[in-house]
Order: C-alpha cells, then sequence, then structure tokens
C-alpha cells in the first residue's frame, strides 16, 4: 500500500511537471528547461523551509515565484527564437542551473540538501495542486487568454494582425509554466526529504515531452494522462524485470505508429462532451463543442 | 483622410518591392489596388497592417504616424485586415475564431481566468461571443459557429476571415483578394457583403483580380506595377488610361 502510494505521488508531481510544459506549449514554445525551473522550486523552497523556518505552504510558493521570476528573464530572449534554437536555449538552461546549484556550498553543492521536513500529506497537497490546473486549464480552453494562446501556437503573424500581444502571451505563458513547475519542485523536495542537483537532469525534462506527446498535445487532459500512466505503467511491468524499460520502449513506438496524435485528443474529449450532454439533457449555453449531428 | 502613406520604400535584401508608393485614402471610401502579380499589392498591405517594417517612408493612420507601432498596436487603432491565403486557427471553431478578434478591446487576464474576481470576466465572455454572433450572422454562416473551422469550404472560410476582421471593429478594412477561389455566384454575394460593409461606414481598402468587380464597386482605383504607382483614379479613368492597358496588356505595335 505504501509503495502504491509513494508512486501515485510521484505521478501527480509528474502531472504537475507535465502541465508546466504544456502552458508555454500551447503558445509554440517547446521548453526543455523546466527541470530546471522545479530545480530552482525546490531548492528555494527547502532553504526556505531549512534555514528560515518558513512553513510548507509558503515556502512551496515562493518556490514557484522565485521560478517564475526565472522564468521571466529567460522569457525575454527566449521571445526571438522558435523550435529547435528555443530547445537549445532552454536546454542549456537547465545545465547551466544544474551547474550553479552544484557549486554553491550553502545548499550543499554536489553533496545534496538534505534534512528537508517531510511532509506527510504530500499526496494531498500534490493532487490538490493538480485539481487546481484542472480547474485553471478547463477554464483557460474557454476564455480570452485561452484562444489567444492558442492562436500564438498556430500562427503567430495572424494573432498578432488581429491585435493580440503576442510577446505579452508569450511571456506570460512561459513564466506561469516556471511557477507550476517551481511548485512541483517545491512538493517535491518536501516528499523526498533529500535533494541533489543530478535529480534535474535533463532526462527528466525529456520526460516531461514524452508524457505530453503520449497523452496528446490537443488539450491538457493529454498530459495529464500521459503523466499518470507513463509513471505507473513502469512500476506495473516490475515483474518482467529486466524487460520493463524495452516493453516501455516499445510501447511509445507503437503508440507513435497507431496513435501519433496522442491517446486523448480533441474528438475524444468533445465525444465524451457530448454524451454527458445527452445523458444529463443539459442545455448547453455558450462555445458548443461540435457534435456529429451538427451542420452534417 | 484615414490613411495616408507617403513615398514608402520596402526592400528585400537588395530586391526593392515598392519603390516610393503613395496612396491616400479618404473616409468610407471602397479603394481598390490592381495590378499583375508581383506588383507589390500583398506588400504593400504587410506593410499597413506591420506584418513587415518599411525600409523608408511614412504612414499614418489618421495623421497619426504609425511606422513604429507593432502589428496589434495598429489593430487597436482600428485597422483590420483577411489574408490572400485564408489563415484561420484550425484547431478552433468558427466562432472561437470570430471571437479572437474582440482581443483587444477586452482584458480577462490569466490570473482573472483562473479566479474569476469579480462577474465582470463571465459578462465579458458573454459580450464577446455575442458580438462574434452578430457578425457570423451579418456574414450569413451563423450557423456553422460550433464547426471546426478548416472543415468549411474555402468560400466559408473566407466569410469567417471577414467576420473576424469585422469583429475587431476597426475603421480600415484591408481584404486581400477576397474573390480568389470563390465561383461567380459566390462571388456575387461577396460584392454585395463587400459594399454593405463599406456603406456601415467603414473605409475599405481591396486587393482583387476580378476585374468585373473591382470595376462595379470601388470608388478610386489605384494602379501598381513593378513597385510603383502608375495609375490613380475613378474606375472609368482606370479602364481608359494607356499605361494601366500597357501593364495588363503590354504595348500597341
Amino acid at each position: 500500500m505504501d509503495y502504491l502510494t509513494s508512486v501515485v505521488t510521484i505521478a501527480g508531481i509528474n502531472i504537475i511537471m507535465a502541465l508546466s510544459f504544456y502552458l508555454p506549449f500551447m503558445t509554440g514554445q517547446i521548453s526543455l528547461g523546466q527541470a530546471g525551473f522545479m530545480s530552482i522550486g525546490a531548492y528555494a523552497s527547502a532553504v526556505c523551509t531549512v534555514k528560515f523556518g518558513i512553513p510548507y505552504v509558503p515556502a512551496v510558493l515562493i518556490g514557484g515565484i522565485c521560478s517564475a521570476m526565472v522564468g521571466f528573464v529567460l522569457g525575454l530572449p527566449a521571445l526571438r527564437i522558435k523550435g529547435i534554437y528555443l530547445l537549445l536555449l532552454t536546454l542549456g538552461f537547465g545545465e547551466i542551473v544544474r551547474v550553479v546549484f552544484i557549486n554553491i556550498d550553502y545548499i550543499g553543492g554536489a553533496a545534496g540538501f538534505p534534512g528537508i521536513p517531510y511532509q506527510e500529506h504530500t499526496l494531498l497537497y500534490a493532487y490538490g495542486m493538480v485539481l487546481i490546473l484542472i480547474v485553471f486549464f478547463n477554464r483557460l480552453r474557454k476564455s480570452r487568454m485561452g484562444r489567444a494562446c492558442q492562436a500564438v501556437g498556430t500562427d503567430e503573424d495572424a494573432a498578432e494582425v488581429l491585435g493580440v500581444n503576442i510577446i505579452a502571451v508569450k511571456l506570460t505563458a512561459f513564466s506561469t509554466g516556471a511557477f507550476i513547475a517551481g511548485i512541483g519542485g517545491g512538493i517535491f523536495a518536501h516528499y523526498q526529504e533529500y535533494i541533489e542537483p543530478l535529480m534535474f537532469d535533463v532526462m527528466h525534462a525529456v520526460e516531461l515531452i514524452v508524457f505530453t506527446i503520449f497523452g496528446g498535445i490537443q488539450i491538457f487532459w493529454g498530459p495529464i494522462f500521459g503523466a499518470f500512466v507513463l509513471t505507473l505503467v513502469p512500476e506495473f511491468l516490475r515483474i518482467i524485470q529486466e524487460w520493463r524499460m524495452e516493453l516501455y520502449g516499445a510501447l511509445l513506438v507503437l503508440m507513435m505508429i497507431v496513435r501519433p496524435q496522442g491517446i486523448i485528443s480533441l474528438d475524444s474529449v468533445w465525444s465524451i462532451e457530448y454524451a454527458v450532454r445527452r445523458l444529463f439533457r443539459i442545455k448547453t449555453t455558450g462555445v458548443l463543442s461540435p457534435s456529429r449531428t451538427e451542420g452534417k | 483622410m484615414i490613411l495616408e502613406i507617403k513615398n514608402i520604400i520596402k526592400y528585400f535584401n537588395g530586391f526593392c518591392a515598392l519603390m516610393n508608393v503613395g496612396l491616400e485614402v479618404e473616409e468610407n471610401t471602397l479603394h481598390a489596388i490592381i495590378g499583375p502579380n508581383g506588383a507589390g499589392k500583398t506588400t504593400l498591405f504587410n506593410l499597413i497592417s506591420g506584418m513587415y517594417d518599411v525600409s523608408e517612408g511614412q504612414i499614418a493612420f489618421r495623421k497619426k504616424p504609425i511606422n513604429e507601432l507593432r502589428p496589434h498596436q495598429r489593430a487597436e487603432l482600428g485597422i483590420a485586415r483577411t489574408f490572400q491565403i485564408v489563415r484561420l486557427f484550425g484547431h478552433m471553431n468558427v466562432l472561437e475564431n470570430v471571437m479572437l478578434g474582440s482581443h483587444c478591446k477586452t482584458k480577462t487576464g490569466l490570473l482573472r481566468t483562473l479566479f474569476r474576481i469579480s462577474l465582470r470576466e463571465l459578462k465579458e465572455e458573454k459580450t464577446t461571443r455575442e458580438n462574434a454572433m452578430r457578425w457570423l450572422e451579418f456574414v450569413g454562416i451563423a450557423q456553422k459557429a460550433n464547426q471546426i473551422a478548416v472543415n468549411l469550404p474555402h468560400a466559408e472560410q473566407r466569410l469567417v476571415e471577414i467576420a473576424r476582421a469585422l469583429s475587431q471593429d476597426p475603421d480600415l478594412l484591408l481584404f486581400d483578394e477576397p474573390a480568389a477561389g470563390m465561383n461567380p455566384k459566390e462571388t456575387v454575394d461577396l460584392e454585395s457583403l463587400i459594399v454593405k460593409i463599406n456603406q456601415m461606414g467603414k473605409t475599405v481598402l481591396l486587393i482583387e483580380h476580378n476585374m468585373e468587380l473591382v470595376m462595379e464597386i470601388s470608388h478610386v482605383i489605384s494602379v501598381l506595377n513593378f513597385g510603383a504607382k502608375i495609375a490613380e483614379g475613378k474606375p472609368s479613368e482606370i479602364q481608359q488610361n494607356p499605361a494601366v492597358i500597357e501593364a495588363y496588356l503590354g504595348r500597341k505595335r
């Protein structure tokens, strides 16, 4: 039971991280720096609780804010570049953060930062955060800023001509993504009780991309689903021991061939929404999702 | 005068796309720009809407110089455009596409999206939706509001783009070849739509290759050829202008 709880908790933190990647991704910014932001949040909140005795919740929030501020500063040069170049810039950023933390003795350097107070209700806090994020992303989907984010992600120039301030939108999305990653880092640090720079290497950032693409990039349920399933699957595959990671890899390859748009696509969400509406006979208001019967 | 362009020059790596072009667009007119392919018409639109920077020269909107403004700032001032190749946002439905036009007139940010501090956010969303719906009805495709934009036939996608531009509540509209790829019936409908928009008090700047349409509805026509303006005047004058005939048909032997 304890083992299962810990796996599910880590899955919750991974969901938070995947969503932190997804927000800037919506605006067309692919970031490999989320692990870097996570470590900033983790270290900042750990310093708050260990060195200054600040309680858990404000400490985690401070971690998020520190990460968001760094995200804002990094977001400025990142605005000018796209695609593979932005990937490289954020990759470099993640590595720099790691090396910097290795060389700061105040927070333990390469030996790591021990003695962080353990938060026994991490499961609750992690999924509480996930719940807040679900509400946020769901509201975002049908709001002014959400439409702007999607528009910027699809066609930046057309969005700008329409009156969308793309600099503001991209910068907001990037630093909010950093904030979410920082929160994830803070929760992670107070669950592990011990953090070291090596925990936040680039592979962790790559994992977030895998979660998102596996789950589906069209809607935020994709990264949530992807993070949850892909965290649990390797654990359940433990019975086949050393073949575990091979099967995991094969699963990803198969998945890309069979369903490249990801497990959860917009279509599936619409079908579910439509079914729910029919089931409860809800009269819809607002922006409807397209249904099979309308206009065809 | 709503738009005044003075001696603008646009280079692309040494290639001169527009050479000393000047243009004056009067309030409430329907002003057409014609010219053979590659004459620089779309480049001119891109300079006005801010997608390109001018190399030299001045663009003024209602006497205010707008050279330095970003495209979204120009949109806020009241300039809207459509594109030669339709640029709708694929994964969004028609209504959402049109709702984006209200972006610069509304305020709700990320924090307010999450917390909905007051009822203002919901009200703003509602007015945005009603406004978008009104324009969809105006162009005549309200019944397609919930369809995904890219699934619509070409002519209807153009109408969505026009509705989207209109929902910005602009004073100056730039239409870049709106009739391209439309059949005769659709073109006639489009023609009356453009006239209707103009009669609502909006200034229309129109690039179009369909001469019938241009000659019928425009008040003033400017002709571009090889990046220079070669003629300007009423439709009847343009039809007689020897320089224009030469640009389109070649010189008489």
